[in-house]
């Protein structure tokens, strides 16, 4: 394959090949195959139904019930947000659907139509090269859930959130629902009343999880809501990646997509989150991710969104100890009819904490680009640094880019710094590369890797060479 | 063989530049085309490459016997025409050996990896005979370059994708004479019986480096004269307007 983002000192061709992932067809569905079906809409009884499938203790069902009337009496965020998400139809979504199986620790073991899916989007292959460990959810519960023994062996827990706040309840249960609260917004309290799914993780003190962890989230059903729940805590000096990866097939109705990701990184901690989203277009994805960093802590967020109708994304960290960094890198793409509205919150709540936010977005076509970053730094604080950098690129001249930043730093002893720039694939850049033989799919795909090259060095590799990959193939769809 | 260009008529908009331009470039031979500005020796090049700002009215421009104006722009390049640009584009993020990789990718069959040991070996003899740094294989597409550098990367491209003809428009502009030499080395490193080269300039001074075998004079879109290498000389001496003037 032909790498444009790569000098060949650093990947050769073979590796190249060796971690290409074949996620263009993601495309796919195999017909629905559910003993547990919540219904259409959603009341109480869809709460009692799905802890009563969960079997989940009594705190879980009254967290979810609490959750439930806050989410009915918070509006939409239609007052800043996209009017768009007044199309969200809530009584027209199914809450939950699952097939009744255990997740299987074995491959073998998973029920062959999902298994079929997982081959194909390449998991299983993926697990074997490079992970230290997989879940891999199908529509509300995972089907799959392994981690190499060698890291279990250290202490290092990785379960689905079910299993999570069963068999590690003295650890879920503290941390859970403390780093975003239900209320925090429509959507995370939507997800706090019908969660299913998400990964539990935790790794010991001193651990450092050499290999990354990997969740797989899969939507193979049509007027479905994905709401899986996954929280990370890492304890003190202890380090661990968590990558993400999720494809939907492309529905004709709607399907909606909110998760709610908590992390928690203890004194002197390190998490780096990453996810590869490629949505179909039809999917909103609404989600909630921030992080706390204790002393000397990092959370870092790579995010790269690809597809969807509308993603509103805006990982966050709050710098709650000394010295404690956070960092969000993003890429986002919006191609024709979508509309990625993403940013980036940094809260600064003690001396010397440090953020650093970089994001690049592409609008092609009707695309739609948003920025909207928060950085708060208190007055009562000092030696605080902010760092923010936000890229749009233009192809075409229907595409629209906005950027919201607001930065609040109160007091006189911090350092920030904001910059923004736009800039366009013009026609002659186009004709330049066209002249040298490119056709004009490849001219964009090559310009737009060219704009996020400097980012896509900050994701692990095997998730850059896919980065890549998915870019070109938005590309070539969007020029005729 | 040859890229044969027949009572040819271009316009931009509704003002007619080219008005009938016939000349024929023989495979193994250099040709300069000379003239003064606004003669409409830019456009020739850019109608040539298929630039979408220009129209053809009427006539036709054969490439070894296929009809060139018919392709898209991409495909004439793979075809093996090629365009030296007298004002190179940037792009940003795109080291200059990826877009040289992209470019002969796009050359080979879909599925064909292309042989990385031997692109980067080739690579490097080129830019050792344009003397140009290793570190410049990865740095972006003359992002920050000088006149100078964008022109002799221009030099580079050509010599990578080995064109069967290549149309260089005012590579000699901007360059000090230390630049021009070294460009003037690469391009005649490229004369060969397999290509055709077209040099469009302002100036005798190329020549002095590059030796065509035809020069050509036009003027209000029109070649109005053709002559030996001499010619040049005598442009040098008498200007234009002894030309202009008689035609």
């Amino acid at each position: 394959m032909n790498s444009t983002l790569f000098p060949e000192a650093e990947i050769d061709e073979a590796t190249l090949r060796a971690v290409d992932i074949d996620r263009s067809a993601g495309d796919f569905s195999y017909p629905e195959n559910h003993i547990y079906d919540a219904g259409v809409g959603l009341s109480e009884a869809t709460i009692d139904y799905i802890s009563d499938v969960k079997n989940d203790p009594a705190w879980v069902r009254e967290f979810r019930k609490r959750a439930l009337k806050v989410f009915w009496d918070k509006p939409m965020p239609t007052n800043w947000a996209t009017k768009d998400l007044e199309n969200i139809d809530f009584s027209k979504i199914r809450y939950y659907l699952s097939s009744g199986s255990t997740p299987a620790r074995s491959w073998d073991d998973v029920p062959e139509e999902m298994k079929q899916t997982f081959e194909r989007l390449g998991i299983p292959e993926q697990e074997r090269k490079f992970l230290a460990g997989v879940e891999a959810q199908f529509d509300s519960e995972a089907a799959y859930s392994n981690i190499q023994k060698a890291v279990s062996d250290q202490g290092v827990i990785f379960v689905n959130s079910t299993e999570g706040l069963k068999e590690h309840a003295d650890i879920f249960r503290p941390w859970f629902g403390k780093v975003i609260p239900t209320g925090d917004n429509k959507f995370s309290a939507l997800n706090s009343a019908v969660f299913s799914g998400g990964s539990f993780i935790y790794v010991p003190k001193g651990v450092k999880v050499k290999h990354p962890l990997q969740a797989y989230f899969r939507i193979n059903s049509e007027n479905f809501g994905q709401f899986e729940r996954t929280l990370i805590i890492v304890d003190e000096g202890a380090e661990v990646m968590y990558m993400e990866g999720c494809t939907a097939p492309k529905f004709t109705t709607s399907t909606l997509h909110s998760a709610v990701v908590e992390l928690v990184a203890l004194k002197g901690a390190k998490i780096q989150y990453v996810t590869v989203q490629n949505w179909s277009n039809n999917v909103f994805n609404l989600v909630t991710k921030r992080g706390i960093a204790h002393e000397d802590a990092e959370v870092k967020w790579i995010d790269c969104n690809i597809g969807s109708r509308l993603t509103m994304k805006y990982p966050g960290v709050i710098m709650k100890g000394k010295r404690a960094r956070g960092e969000v890198i993003s890429i986002a793409l919006a191609n024709n009819g979508q509309h990625q509205d993403t940013g980036a919150k940094m809260i600064h709540a003690a001396d010397d904490t440090t953020s650093n936010v970089v994001s690049k977005s592409i609008s092609v076509g009707t695309g739609r680009s948003t920025y909207r970053g928060q950085v708060h730094i208190p007055k009562h604080l000092k030696g605080c640094k902010n760092n923010t950098e936000c890229d749009a690129l233009l192809i075409n001249s229907h595409s629209r880019t906005d950027t919201y930043p607001a930065i609040t730093v109160r007091g006189n002893q911090h350092a920030t710094q904001h910059e923004a720039s736009v800039s366009q694939v013009s026609a002659e850049q186009v004709f330049y590369m066209q002249q040298r033989g490119l056709s004009e799919g490849e001219a964009m795909s090559l310009s737009v890797n060219g704009f996020v090259n400097d980012l896509v060095r900050e994701f692990p590799m095997e998730y850059s060479v896919e980065l890549k990959r998915l870019i070109d193939l938005e590309m070539e769809g969007s020029v005729g | 063989m040859k890229l044969e260009i027949k009572d040819l008529h271009v316009s931009i908009g509704d003002r007619e530049i080219l008005k009938g331009l016939t000349l024929d470039l023989p495979k193994g031979q250099v040709h300069a085309i000379m003239g003064p500005n606004g003669s409409g020796k830019s456009t020739l090049s850019k109608v040539l490459a298929g630039h979408e700002d220009y129209t053809v009215t009427s006539g036709t421009v054969l490439m070894d016997g296929v009809d060139l104006l018919a392709l898209p722009i991409d495909q004439r390049s793979r075809a093996g025409f090629f365009l030296a640009f007298q004002y190179p584009m940037e792009i940003p993020g795109v080291s200059n050996a990826n877009f040289l990789r992209a470019a002969l990718q796009a050359r080979l069959p879909k599925g064909q990896p292309i042989d990385a040991v031997a692109f980067y070996k080739q690579l490097y003899a080129k830019m050792d005979l344009l003397k140009m740094d290793r570190s410049f294989t990865a740095r972006s597409v003359n992002e920050g370059f000088s006149g100078g550098e964008k022109k002799r990367n221009e030099i580079l491209q050509m010599a990578m994708l080995e064109p069967k003809y290549a149309v260089l428009d005012e590579t000699d502009s901007g360059l000090d004479i230390d630049a021009l030499k070294i460009v003037s080395d690469g391009v005649n490193a490229m004369r060969s019986p397999e290509r055709g080269i077209l040099l469009i300039t302002h100036y005798q001074r190329l020549l002095d480096y590059i030796k065509p075998d035809v020069v050509h004079v036009m003027a209000d879109g029109q070649i109005i004269k053709s002559g030996g290498a001499e010619l040049a000389l005598e442009l040098e001496e008498r200007g234009y307007d002894w030309l202009t003037k008689a035609a």
